[in-house]
Order: C-alpha cells, then sequence, then structure tokens
C-alpha cells in the first residue's frame, strides 16, 4: 500500500488562543516497500503527521488528499477500523501500554477488536505473532508483562501490533531508552518484519545515525512542512544545511563534511562500513601516488 | 575516606532470586565526573538508588560524606547532600509553576522563607531557566523540564549530582541542554556528578567511567582506557561510540588513527591523514 499525502494540514485547538498549526500543506508519497525515515525537531509535526497516517487524528478540512492504498482518508465514509488493522502503530515507549494480566491476553486484544475469530484461532494468532517478535510463546505466555525485562515488553507490545498482520508499520522512536544490544536487536527484529506480511516500515527518529544505517529514504519536518525527501545517501550530503536547521548528522556525515571541506571528497551512503571502506580507498589511492 | 565510599554492597529486590548487586566497592572523590554504564538490569539504577537512600544496601556500607546511607536515621542529612534527576520529565515535577516546583525541595528541609528566594535564583539560573521562573511546568520541552527537575535538586544545594539516565526520554536538543548543564555544574562549581546513561557520546565527558554487568563493577577507568577495550566491551553487551568504531575499522584496513572516541578527533586525524589531492 503507497501512502500519499497532498497538502495535508492540521491545526490543533483551532479558534482557541492556543491554536497550533503543526502540519502546513504537507506533500508526501512514501511508496510500498520502503524503510521510511522521518526527521525533525520535536514540535516538526513528525508525530502529527503519522497519527493521521490511521485516522487517528483527522486532516483539517481544505486538505487534498490523503490516501493509504484504497483507503481514502479523507473520505467521511472511510472505513477506519479496516484501516487500522492495517497500519499498526507503535507510540514511543510501546510497553507503557501493556495493561492485561497475561502476555498472551495483552496480544490477543487487538485482535479480538479487529477480527472475531474462535479461541483457537486466536490462539494461533497471538502465538504467531508473539514468535516473530522472537519470544517463546510458552515461556511468556501466562506471565504477567509487568515481569519481564524492558527489552522483553517493548517486543509484547509489538506483538500486540503485528498480530493484526499489518502492512504497513509506523514507529515512533522504537529504539529510545534501550540498551545497546537492545537497540541492535530492535533493528534485526524490524528488518526481520519488513520482508514478511508488513510491507512498508516508518521510523520516527531523532538518531541520524540509525537513520543512516537502516533507512532507505528519509523525510524531513521543519516547523510543519516537509523540507526535503530524499535517500539518506543524498540527504546527508547536506550537513550544514541539517546543522542550521540545528539537526543533527549522522557522525559518517560530520567525518565526510569535515574531509570535503578540506577538498577530500568521499562518496559514502553514510552506513558506517560503506564509509569505511571508502575512506580507505582513497587513503590507499593517496598512498600509492606519493 | 572518599567522598563517596561503598564496601562490598550488595542489594535484593523483594522476591527477588538474585542479588541486583553483588559485591560493589565504589569510590568517588569531591568533584569527580563518573559515568556508569551497562546493559538493562546490570544494577546501575539501583546503585544509584542507594547512594541516596531510596534503598538499603542488604550487605555492605555505603558512605557520603561521611554519612552511612545503609541508616535509615541519617537519612535526612544523606538526601541534603545527594539529589536524584530521574528518567521521565513528566512525572518529576511535583507543582505548576516553575519556581513553586524548585521551593519545594527547601521548603521540605525547612529553609527559611527569605532564603528559599534567593536559592530558587540560584537553582534556575544555574540551569539556564531563570527566564522561566513565573511558567507552567506543563508548558515546557521536555529539555526544559528536566533542567527544572535539575534545579529542584540545586536548590537543597547538594554535594551531588545523580543522573539515573536523565537524558534518555529526550530529543538531541534537549539532551544538549542538559548534558551543557550538568558539565557546567562540575566544571564550575565543582559539582560532584555521577551518571547513569545508555548514550556512549555522554560517556566521553566524564572523567571516569564504570561499566556494571550482572551488579558487579567488571571495568573502570577514562572514556579514552575504557573504549580502546572494544571486545571486552561487547561481551558486556555494550558499544563504543560510533567514531571509535569507525576508527578500528580504519584502523584495521591499515590506517595509523589512534585510539579515538569523538567525532572531533577523527575528524582531525582523517584531515591529517588524506592531504588535499
Amino acid at each position: 500500500m503507497q501512502i500519499v499525502a497532498e497538502n495535508l494540514s492540521h491545526v490543533y485547538s483551532p479558534k482557541s488562543k492556543f491554536a497550533v498549526s503543526a502540519l502546513k500543506n504537507v506533500s508526501l508519497t512514501i511508496d510500498e516497500g520502503e524503510f521510511f525515515g522521518i526527521i525533525g525537531h520535536t514540535g516538526s509535526g513528525k508525530s502529527t503527521f503519522i497519527q493521521h497516517l490511521n485516522g487517528l487524528i483527522k486532516a483539517d478540512k481544505g486538505s487534498k488528499k490523503l490516501t493509504v492504498g484504497e483507503f481514502d482518508l479523507l473520505d467521511k465514509k472511510c472505513d477506519f477500523k479496516k484501516l487500522r488493522s492495517k497500519v499498526g502503530m507503535v507510540f514511543q515507549y510501546p510497553e507503557y501500554q501493556l495493561f492485561a494480566d497475561t502476555v498472551a491476553e495483552d496480544v490477543a486484544f487487538g485482535l479480538k477488536n479487529f477480527e472475531r475469530l474462535s479461541e483457537e484461532e486466536t490462539a494461533a494468532r497471538v502465538r504467531e505473532a508473539i514468535e516473530t517478535v522472537g519470544l517463546s510463546y510458552e515461556e511468556v505466555k501466562e506471565k504477567s508483562p509487568f515481569d519481564l525485562s524492558g527489552g522483553q515488553k517493548r517486543r509484547v507490545a509489538i506483538a500486540g501490533v503485528i498480530v493484526t498482520k499489518p502492512e504497513i508499520l509506523v514507529l515512533d522512536e522504537p529504539v529510545a531508552g534501550l540498551d545497546p544490544k537492545g537497540k541492535k536487536e530492535f533493528f534485526a527484529l524490524l528488518h526481520a518484519l519488513h520482508g514478511g506480511f508488513v510491507k512498508t516500515v516508518v521510523i520516527v527518529s531523532h538518531d541520524m545515525d540509525n537513520v543512516a544505517e537502516h533507512c532507505t529514504k528519509a523525510a524531513v519536518f521543519e516547523n510543519g512542512e516537509v523540507w526535503k525527501v530524499a535517500p539518506p545517501k543524498e540527504l546527508f550530503k547536506e550537513a550544514e544545511t541539517l546543522a542550521e536547521m540545528g539537526l543533527d548528522v549522522p557522525v559518517t556525515g560530520y567525518l565526510a563534511a569535515r574531509l570535503a571541506a578540506n577538498g577530500v571528497k568521499i562518496d559514502t551512503d553514510f552506513t558506517e562500513r560503506d564509509f569505511a571502506r571508502k575512506v580507505l580507498e582513497t587513503y590507499r589511492r593517496a598512498e600509492e601516488g606519493r | 575516606m572518599s567522598f563517596i565510599e561503598a564496601k562490598e554492597v550488595y542489594y535484593r529486590y523483594p522476591q527477588a532470586e538474585k542479588d541486583a548487586l553483588c559485591g560493589v566497592d565504589l569510590t568517588v572523590e569531591k568533584g569527580e565526573y563518573v559515568a556508569v554504564i551497562g546493559h538493562n538490569g546490570s544494577g546501575k539504577s539501583t546503585l544509584a538508588r542507594l547512594l541516596n537512600g531510596l534503598l538499603q544496601p542488604t550487605k555492605g556500607e555505603i558512605f557520603v560524606d561521611g554519612i552511612s546511607a545503609a541508616d535509615k536515621k541519617t537519612l535526612f542529612e544523606l538526601r541534603k547532600r545527594v539529589g536524584v534527576v530521574f528518567q521521565n520529565p513528566d512525572n518529576q515535577l511535583v507543582a505548576s509553576i516553575v519556581e513553586d516546583d524548585v521551593a519545594f525541595g527547601p521548603e521540605n528541609i525547612g529553609v527559611p522563607r527569605k532564603e528559599i528566594g534567593e536559592r530558587i535564583d540560584f537553582a534556575l539560573s544555574a540551569v539556564g531557566m531563570q527566564e522561566y521562573r513565573k511558567s507552567m511546568a506543563s508548558r515546557l520541552s521536555g529539555g526544559q523540564k528536566q533542567r527544572v527537575a535539575i534545579a529542584g535538586v540545586l536548590a537543597i544545594r547538594p554535594e551531588v549530582l545523580i543522573l539515573d539516565e536523565s537524558t534518555a526520554m529526550l530529543d538531541p536538543r534537549g539532551r544538549r541542554e542538559v548534558t551543557d548543564v550538568v558539565k557546567k555544574l562540575n566544571r564550575e562549581n565543582g559539582m560532584t556528578v555521577l551518571a547513569v546513561t545508555h548514550y556512549m557520546d555522554e560517556v566521553c565527558e566524564a572523567d571516569r567511567v564504570l561499566v556494571l554487568s550482572d551488579g558487579k563493577i567488571v571495568m573502570s577507568g577514562t572514556p579514552a582506557e575504557i573504549f580502546s577495550r572494544e571486545e571486552e566491551l561487547e561481551k558486556y553487551e555494550l558499544d563504543v561510540p560510533v567514531p571509535a568504531r569507525i576508527a578500528a575499522m580504519l584502523r584495521a584496513g591499515g590506517m595509523e588513527i589512534g585510539r579515538i572516541y569523538t567525532k572531533e578527533e577523527l575528524g582531525d586525524e582523517l584531515c591529517r591523514l588524506l592531504p588535499k589531492i
């Protein structure tokens, strides 16, 4: 399913003195298959945008287009319930939203909201979701979600979202608060999911190193508008502009900019491995020429 | 005796099957900036909580400025000296107006009314929030809220500031605001700082790094020393900062790059090694 937004606008608390124009004429297309990054300051409109994608926030009148696959979100008759089973939304610190007595009940909750299945079918789907996120069903199903470790809790929260087999998975700061190993494992999980029923992954992240390392494309939000959409390879060439906007660049972007200022051009996609390889190539060429 | 001294400290949570801390020895001198890293569940936060008496050790001794943290009778004195700022900016502020929140601590320890005003001035200006004195706490950004939380601690005039993942929930701008304030307090006011964090770049600011794993201190040294032991860190499920990882790849490829862990230093090295063609 392709996501298309054209001239999408949203004002919070309109007509009050606290009115905030969070999105201003945003046009953005996210193709099926992308591992898409959304970057920007707090308050740039990122979260407002992603909450439009499954109808948690409704677009203002005057927005031109908002479609997700065949769903027309500007149409009053849009089947939002069905849409929400197709667009999974994982908020920041999703483990704070766990509530049920057991892991199995918590994961089943989402499914029961969307589909009427027999006990057995539900159990089978819950088992599948829990195993997909890399936990042992037998081990955790009867446990209280609150007795699990931080990383495991987050996995359970994801299981509760993917149990409806969404085609699009949207995650807000998915690795915030995880330790280094947890981060690595979590990205591995996202890539594994991306190859299955999840066709498109959209992540909101402040961590540019993660965006450079994992995303196929990224959009930069600034003051409620989309400043640029490009693959990391293009985007992080503009290290200076991003810095002026007060955004970070990945370490590789910083280093490439330092070298460029010194007259050495490194043509990299800004992943760590590729950057190191290109630097070494340049270094060896220089050594040979000496 | 060192300013903070922990000897053979054990702690086990009620109903837990094993110790969260098992035999921690620790000394911190006045004015030191110590970072504590470790995987989730390694005991970092438990250590932080023991140091200001939120928890009492099951076994062992802890002294801060000569006061026992294991003795509930001296808790009041201990907490005047040790302030903690926690992770979540949204659940540490107790009042709706910034100045009332900062006043909460000094009011509780019976500071005279006149002096409270001075303390609020001092604390808010130390964290660069004086212009928000009359603001609603709920309308502040995450970084601003954490700075107010730090001000609330400073108003007690503590000797030690403990940060228990205080930047984990902030965006890069908020993180920078908080780390800059902490660095300044340490360098200019001589505040002793113990910072628990997952962010490897924040560790670079510290004088000394402690690595916790399964309730024990397994590594201790300057950031440069710790980050040059990449394999060991990996064993404890930790990472080196990105610049150190890139430097290691370049070193393996034959470039003469030293033990580097900040991007600025690596930039300098690369500019030196790859002269303009």
